[in-house]
């Protein structure tokens, strides 16, 4: 017995699924941020395991992983930053709360 | 590859990827969320590790479990009160949620098992040397058509922005 492709794929699809559901339904814009990077984690694991599965002996899909975990990081630090900000003016986190830019 | 413990720990990184991905947006607490998420990344730094990443494992480990995570603490931390006045993070709109999430889970489940027999596909053993040290630094330092050298210098000016980004939107005014 062999773990075919489709078991990780179905495990990343799990993943994402989750990271859906938070987004919509979490209101603190950090539990939204949270989500966001259960999506990104997931879409990294498709890369590596597409490219170690489909065409093993290249490393193109581990670098688009790589890649992506960088911008990750630079993402959830910047809005993390801005979050902060939010709350040192506005005192609150909350999406519906915050609503000055709203139409 | 094919060895049972192998499968085992497929199976044991799976229950718990699947049960810290489900608390991490269905708990109540913030914090508690954070920690889910850490146990998540540190199972998919294991699936990593599983594909022969070593490399992919140990950046998932240093930057996303030991910086993101502790980024996330910290910015629960300077935002919110802990104990029991703690708000509840959930919204209202619980069934919008639940039926887009599990209308793309179907449908994309339904599009990966009708794609035929390419998902049925086995894990091949590495080649010697396939995914050590040395090919990757070359591979990322290589201005060919397979080398990574642009992308690199790219993420290095993004990461020089986001520093000075950081800066500029978190001063004191």
């Amino acid at each position: 017995m062999e773990l075919p492709l489709f078991m990780y794929l179905i495990l990343s699809l799990v993943m994402f699924g989750c990271g859906v559901y938070g987004f919509i339904t979490r209101k603190n814009m950090i539990a939204i941020l949270i989500s966001i990077e259960l999506m990104l984690n997931s879409v990294d694991i498709n890369f590596a395991v597409f490219n170690r599965y489909l065409f093993p002996g290249s490393i193109d899909g581990m670098f688009f992983a790589l890649f992506a975990i960088a911008i990750a990081a630079a993402e959830t630090a910047v809005a993390l930053a801005i979050v902060i900000n939010v709350y040192r003016i506005a005192k609150k986190v909350d999406i519906n709360q915050i609503t000055k830019l709203k139409f | 590859m094919d060895s049972v413990g192998n499968i085992i720990l497929y199976f044991i990184i799976a229950i718990a990827i699947i049960v810290f991905s489900v608390l991490t947006v269905t708990t109540k607490k913030i914090l508690r969320a954070a920690t889910y998420l850490l146990f998540v990344l540190l199972a998919t730094a294991v699936i990593y590790f599983q594909m022969d990443f070593q490399f992919l494992g140990a950046v998932q480990i240093a930057v996303y479990a030991g910086g993101i995570a502790v980024l996330f603490v910290f910015a629960i931390m300077l935002t919110h009160k802990p104990g029991k006045a703690a708000q509840p993070i959930t919204s209202h709109k619980r069934a919008l949620g639940l039926t887009a999430s599990i209308a793309g889970v179907v449908v994309c489940a339904y599009a990966l098992f009708s794609y035929g027999n390419k998902c049925l596909q086995t894990l091949a053993p590495a080649g010697d040397g396939d995914y050590d040290m040395a090919t990757l630094g070359h591979a990322l330092l290589d201005s060919n058509t397979v080398g990574y050298l642009l992308p690199f210098e790219a993420i290095s000016v993004l990461l020089l922005a986001c520093i000075i980004a950081g800066v500029v939107i978190a001063r004191r005014r």
